[in-house]
């Protein structure tokens, strides 16, 4: 043993004056057979080491073939030979690479290392996949590195830069040999200044690099741990409950496990007397306090082992303290990282804030979208159309019926907006012409029959295109997202409904501020008689905005369509939000729709972001706080004030 | 004569639109008064801040011997305090009968418990036909008032002020819309109420104003023009240019 | 105050005559509104022909699970003369009854549930040998309660679960507590019309949507379930048990009858009408209409309660969706379809409805042949429903409760063309202000 691990010690020092010696792999392999055959990884290593530092051209096939379980033995002459699958059977070479024949599997006894040892190989290989010809491999080989970092592989990483010549490739090992550092470099000094040399960047990898080095243990002990990094000194009742602290104690053999309460009932059970434990009649038994009495007679008299009592446990509680420590015992190093997480931590509170902004932007563009046909025939014509979610299912319906007939999605998409807008039109229009220019002034009845539509309208869909969620497959160019950095991202499809809400918002306003239509619009719901008076058909406008509010909610349908499933429901949905986003911002003006969707939007991911876990309990809150909000401003956030706002 | 109403420096703003603007106006415990001016004037926003509707933005109200503020209350507690308002339209519950329109009008506890356990005694029930006929509805108190005639419908809203027992009585353009007979009965029934209570009538109608025979006051621009006999205001050269004269 | 007794009669009235009777004048509730007796009449008459013709008491032709529909069907009335109540009289449309009375249900079935789990809890732990500990009970309850939703421990909203009388207590004071905070918020700042609407609706979703997550407290979407058997009764077949609920329901919906016709036909009724048709006008009479409001609001809402907590045990499960603002509008729907604004019409409304609903989505009608196509009434009993809504909305307000005034032969108010209905109010009050 020794004897072998002297010679290898001597190769390892030969072996940069002996590069490019033929045949060395060879012979390492023959002084070293019976380890080869046989190999256990606490031993193996210095041979492998010895291998992998040879300068044999052969060793990298020799060990990739060990590690496959190619290297076998000739059964015929003991032979130790490289098999490669050919056809049926195995062609095989010699150590020195010059081919030996063909062989099948019966006539070769392969050597089978352990997983262990397959692991040092593969690490004493990344030295030759890291010089690899090939910078496929060399990345691959960086990556493989990147998700299981070990010791073994800083020193043939930092070898490996030096003669690295894609600077893709070069600033990534660069940056993998830091991470490596700062975990396995024998120097502290190195590790600090590897860290620190990571600055606040806010990258995924680095904060996967830094969380090992900070990762604690929990332990108990009589007094301050010695020799070992304490991140910090426990309290019992604020950092963890008796229980798990005794628990503790019990699995460091500081004190002896407590009976629980299914053991005490086991062991009474097997001590029934004449129906009586320990001298207490079984049917007194029904408290815990009786229990305990009956136990400790037991104790007493021998028939079952002692127990800690809670007086016990308490004390020996009393006697230890508990401390998180480091499993890295250096506490420069944890400082470091410490101190380096904290940065990070601030600068990735900053993104994340920027990143909650974005899908805060992108949920208020999609609640506006929802929202701003309801806004047209709730807050300018008055009228409650509670059958507007169903006007976005049927836009929604409109894309996926043009899906099956135009199969390439963009044109689809490009034919289904405009369809949508015409589909829900007319069934705006139907609806204004048939039911609710019957219900003006009363509001309440409106709300009431349009309630009956959207009842009807739903059941409708269900029957049509049944309860299964439909697809409306988006483009190929809206798949993928916008990465600003691995917190910052936003998908193409979230800015697509962003840009065609701020398409809806100038048209809306254009529509209303600069053409005729606008005008009359304005003027029938300002004041109906005079509008009337001066040649404006009141009719003709009513069911012209109505339309164009339903048309809205259809094109709305296709958007949202995009990212949500499709189900005859969808709309209803968004039905009470689209509401609240409008009573919020205010009645009657486009601009309170979009700070009310701004101000809504915000607020549900805000509260998600403070309850990730639970986008209910975020819903729920959300509306709470809106009936709250209507107290402090009942007219929404711009409210038409004075005697324009009615009373 | 002590004050009964007692308005100081009231200013209310709509939207950079000063509606009243540093109003002081007050009248007795027993007084008629007529409130003129052209339109957009404030008398509506007077009337508005008096019995509670608009909130002013400076100012004071105060009412009755106890000089109650009014500005922190709103307009149930106000009416119940004694003040009672005719709106120009008749607003009577078309849904039900004279009788119980009366009977909801009439002073008594206001609370839901109350009203829930409330039994009209034979004296209400006696004070309500009284009042019916007082106002010619003695015979009508079983139909429902939307069936009566809008002139029954203004007689009905003036039983039901008188029910509710005001100490100041604000009445918005009473003589609108009625014949000449039911105007001299109007004005007969105003200046015999004003006997006992303060009555506030805002008109246009001078003709009207002047068989009243009582102050008035000229609103003009949120604030008072003039104050005194219609025939002193009447002479005044500012209320002829803004107002007498356009009309 | 003295009389300005010196002003004429107005001229146009007609001095002397008879006077007809006041309405005052016949003390009696039921010589004033006959209807209520006849209404008392058909319901006692009602219960006594399902119980003569039940499985447990008499002729067997009624099934057991029929009673049940029916009995449930009698809460159903009950809530739905609650939203009469606060709808039809007072004009407020209310979308979120229907989440008072499913938090009736919800504390009636925690107590069910717990009572009843604690009886197999019991039972199974005596059999281990020593005779239970409370720990080890309510340990078996809470782990058998709350082993759905990945628990083992009694929430403290369960805290009174373990006794009747508290846990009834807590029927009423939960939706009531509810009724009155949300109230008071939303009419002290004035919300009307259909603001309120929306306001109440959101106010059932947001319940809805917390009582779906699992960590609410009341076993997030499976809800309480097996709540149709009662403690303490193994020995009570449902045959009886249906009845004695029917029973029960019957009773509540006639007292209810008898409170709200009592309630709406003095003068309370005439305030709270005149609130529905000029909210603005009786403000200037003095009447503080908030308050008003918050009373019926919240009086309303016990009532749905007190029927939720009949009907869940009939129904034997509650779950979050019973919450859905849907089941509100529906609510809407049966009191508008048997007409606003009467008693009897919210009953028969709700009662007409709901039970050809369940009729035709039971499945058990054959389906319509088109030719090639069939439909079925499952699939479009909701469609026929729905539009039929919106028909009586646009061509008989008044409901099915319409046809009983032309039987009679009663006239009804001209209004002078102006609608009828009760959201008429807000516009007047512009009008007012002009």
């Amino acid at each position: 043993m020794r004897l072998t691990a002297l010679i290898v010690a001597a190769t390892l020092w030969l072996a940069p004056a002996l590069a490019f010696a033929e045949g060395q792999a060879a012979q390492i392999i023959a002084e070293n057979r019976d380890q080869i055959e046989k190999p256990s990884r606490q031993t193996i290593g210095p041979v492998i080491t010895a291998l992998a530092a040879s300068g044999d051209p052969m060793a990298d096939d020799i060990l990739s073939a060990w590690a496959d379980k190619r290297l076998v033995i000739r059964k015929a002459d003991n032979a130790l030979l490289l098999a490669t699958p050919d056809g049926d059977g195995l062609s095989l070479s010699a150590l020195d690479g010059t081919p030996a024949g063909t062989a099948t599997k019966a006539d070769l006894t392969e050597l089978k290392p352990n997983a262990g040892v397959r692991g040092l190989i593969a690490a004493a290989l990344v030295q030759f996949t890291l010089t690899d010809p090939d910078p496929a491999r060399r990345a691959a080989a960086l990556t493989s590195i990147a998700r299981d970092p070990t010791a073994e592989t800083l020193e043939p990483l930092r070898a490996a830069i030096e003669t690295e010549t894609d600077p893709a490739l070069k600033a990534q090992k660069q940056r993998l040999e830091r991470f490596l550092t700062l975990r396995f470099d024998p120097d502290p000094e190195a590790r600090v200044a590897a860290i620190e040399s990571l600055g606040s960047d806010t990258a995924l990898d680095v904060r996967a690099a830094l969380n090992p080095l900070v990762a604690t243990t929990r332990i108990a002990g009589a007094g301050a741990p010695q020799g070992q990094n304490v991140a910090r000194s426990l309290t019992i009742g604020r950092d963890l409950n008796d229980s798990e602290a005794y628990a503790l104690l019990v699995a460091a053999n500081l004190a002896p496990a407590r009976l629980t309460l299914q053991e005490q009932r086991d062991a009474l059970l097997a001590n029934v007397v004449n129906g009586t434990i320990g001298g207490i009649p079984v049917a007194e038994l029904n408290t815990q306090a009786a229990r305990d009495r009956a136990y400790t007679a037991l104790e007493a008299a021998g028939t079952v082992a002692a127990a800690a009592t809670d007086d016990e446990a308490k004390a020996a509680l009393a006697a230890h303290r508990f401390f998180d420590v480091y499993v890295e015992p250096d506490p420069t190093v944890t400082d470091a990282a410490r101190a380096a997480l904290t940065r990070i931590d601030r600068k990735v509170s900053v993104m994340q804030a920027a990143d909650l902004g974005l899908d805060a932007l992108s949920l208020a563009a999609i609640f506006f979208l929802a929202a701003i046909g309801l806004a047209i025939t709730f807050g300018v014509m008055g009228v409650i159309n509670m059958a507007h979610g169903e006007f976005i299912t049927m836009g929604a319906y409109t894309g996926f019926v043009v899906q099956l007939f135009v199969p390439d999605y963009t044109l689809s998409i490009l034919i289904a907006l405009p369809l949508a807008f015409v589909v829900t039109f007319g069934a705006g229009v139907a609806m204004e012409r048939l039911v609710i220019r019957h219900l003006y002034k009363r509001p309440l009845e409106t709300l009431l029959a349009t309630f009956g539509i959207s009842i009807a309208l739903q059941q409708i869909l269900k029957n049509v295109f049944g309860t299964q969620a439909r697809p409306l497959t988006a483009p190929g160019w809206l798949d993928g997202s916008l990465t600003f950095n691995d917190v910052v991202s936003i998908s193409y499809i979230r800015i697509a409904i962003f840009v065609l809400a701020l398409v809806f918002l100038m048209f809306f306003l254009y529509l209303m501020k600069r053409t005729r239509l606008g005008l009359e619009v304005r003027a029938v719901t300002q004041n109906p008689a005079m509008a009337a008076s001066m040649g404006i058909n009141p009719d003709r406008i009513n069911m012209l905005t109505f339309g164009l509010g339903s048309g809205i909610a259809g094109i709305a349908g296709v958007a949202i369509g995009l990212y949500a499933k499709v189900t005859s429901e969808m709309g209803a949905d968004y039905i009470v939000q689209s509401f609240m986003t409008v009573v919020v911002g205010g009645v009657g003006n486009v601009w309170g729709t979009l700070a009310g969707a701004t101000m809504i939007g915000s607020l549900q991911k805000l509260i998600e972001f403070l309850n990730p876990s639970n986008t209910l309990a975020a819903q729920t809150y959300m509306i709470l706080f809106i009936i709250l909000f209507i107290q402090f401003r009942p007219r929404g956030i711009i409210a038409l004030r004075g005697r324009a706002a009615g009373d | 004569m002590t004050a009964l109403l007692e308005v100081s420096g009231v200013s209310v703003t709509f939207d950079g639109f000063r509606a009243i603007n540093n109003l002081s106006f007050s009248i007795g415990a027993a007084e008629l008064r007529a409130i003129i001016g052209p339109n957009g004037a404030g008398k509506t926003t007077f009337m508005d801040i008096v019995t509670g509707k608009t909130r002013p933005d400076a100012g004071t109200v105060s009412f009755g011997e106890r000089s109650l503020s009014l500005l922190g209350m709103n307009e149930a507690q106000i009416a119940r305090e004694g003040v009672g308002r005719k709106f120009q339209r008749p607003t009577v519950f078309e849904d039900q009968t004279v009788e119980a329109n009366l009977i909801l009008a009439l002073k008594a506890p206001r609370s839901p418990w109350r009203v829930l356990f409330c039994k009209p005694r034979q004296s209400d029930l006696a004070r309500v036909r009284e009042l019916a006929d007082e106002v010619g509805l003695g015979d009508h108190l079983q139909r429902k008032s939307g069936e009566l005639s809008h002139g029954q419908k203004q007689w009905l809203e003036i039983a039901m002020l008188l029910a509710q027992e005001p100490r100041l009585l604000l009445v918005d353009e009473p003589a609108a819309g009625m014949t000449p007979a039911e105007r001299e009965h109007t004005t007969a029934l105003l200046v015999s109420l004003a006997k006992t209570r303060a009555v506030v009538v805002v008109e246009h109608d001078m003709e009207f104003i002047r068989r009243l025979n009582c102050r008035v006051t000229v609103l003009h621009e949120g604030s008072v023009l003039a104050e005194g006999s219609l025939d002193h205001v009447t002479r005044d050269p500012q209320v002829i240019s803004v107002y007498l004269g356009r009309g | 105050m003295t009389s300005p007794s010196s002003v004429r009669k107005y001229p146009t009235g007609g001095a002397g005559g008879v006077k007809p009777p006041a309405f005052t004048d016949s003390p009696s509730l039921f010589a004033r509104n006959p209807s209520v007796l006849i209404f008392i009449a058909c319901l006692a008459a009602f219960t006594l022909a399902v119980t003569l013709m039940s499985e447990a008491f008499g002729a067997g032709v009624i099934s057991t699970s029929f009673v049940k529909t029916l009995g449930k069907t009698l809460c159903l009335c009950l809530v739905a003369l609650a939203m009469d109540l606060i709808w039809g009289y007072a004009g407020i449309l209310s979308l979120g009854h229907m989440a008072f009375f499913a938090l009736g249900g919800y504390m009636i079935g925690m107590w069910l549930m717990y009572a009843r789990t604690e009886e197999i809890v019991v039972t199974a732990l005596s059999q281990g040998g020593l005779p239970a500990t409370p720990e080890e009970i309510s340990q078996g309850i809470a782990t058998q309660i709350f082993g759905v939703v990945g628990s083992s421990d009694l929430p403290l909203i369960w805290s009174l679960a373990h006794s009747l009388p508290l846990q009834l207590s807590l029927a009423l004071a939960v939706p009531g507590t509810l009724a009155l905070v949300f109230g008071w918020l939303a009419f002290r700042s004035r919300v009307t019309g259909v603001y309120l609407s929306i306001l109440t609706q959101a106010m059932t979703l947001a319940l809805a949507l917390y009582l779906f997550q699992n960590d609410s407290g009341l076993r997030g979407n499976n809800g309480l379930s097996g709540l149709q058997n009662l403690p303490g009764l193994d020995g009570t077949s449902q045959d009886i048990v249906s009845i004695w609920f029917f029973w029960a329901s019957a009773l509540a919906l006639g007292l209810g009858y008898l409170t709200l016709s009592w309630v709406v036909s003095g003068k309370f009724g005439s305030v709270i009408r005149a609130i529905r048709d000029d909210e603005a006008r009786v403000r200037f009479l003095g009447y503080p209409v908030e308050v008003y409001k918050l009373f019926l609001f919240t009086l309303t809402a016990l009532i749905a309660a007190i029927a939720g907590v009949l009907y869940y045990p009939q129904a034997g499960i509650i779950n979050p969706a019973e919450l859905a603002p849907i089941a509100s509008i529906y609510l809407a729907v049966w009191v508008a379809i048997g007409g606003r604004g009467r008693l009897y019409g919210a009953v028969i409304g709700a009662a007409f409805v709901s039970l050809l609903s369940s009729l035709f989505t039971s499945g058990r009608l054959p389906d319509i042949a088109f030719g090639p196509v069939a439909l079925s009434w499952v699939n479009w009993w909701l469609v026929i429903l729905g539009l039929a809504f919106v028909a009586v909305t646009l061509f008989a307000p008044k409901g099915i409760g319409g046809l009983f005034d032309r039987f009679q032969n009663l006239r009804t108010p001209d209004r002078k063309g102006a609608p009828l209905g009760p959201d008429d109010g807000s516009l007047q009050e512009q009008e007012a202000q002009q």
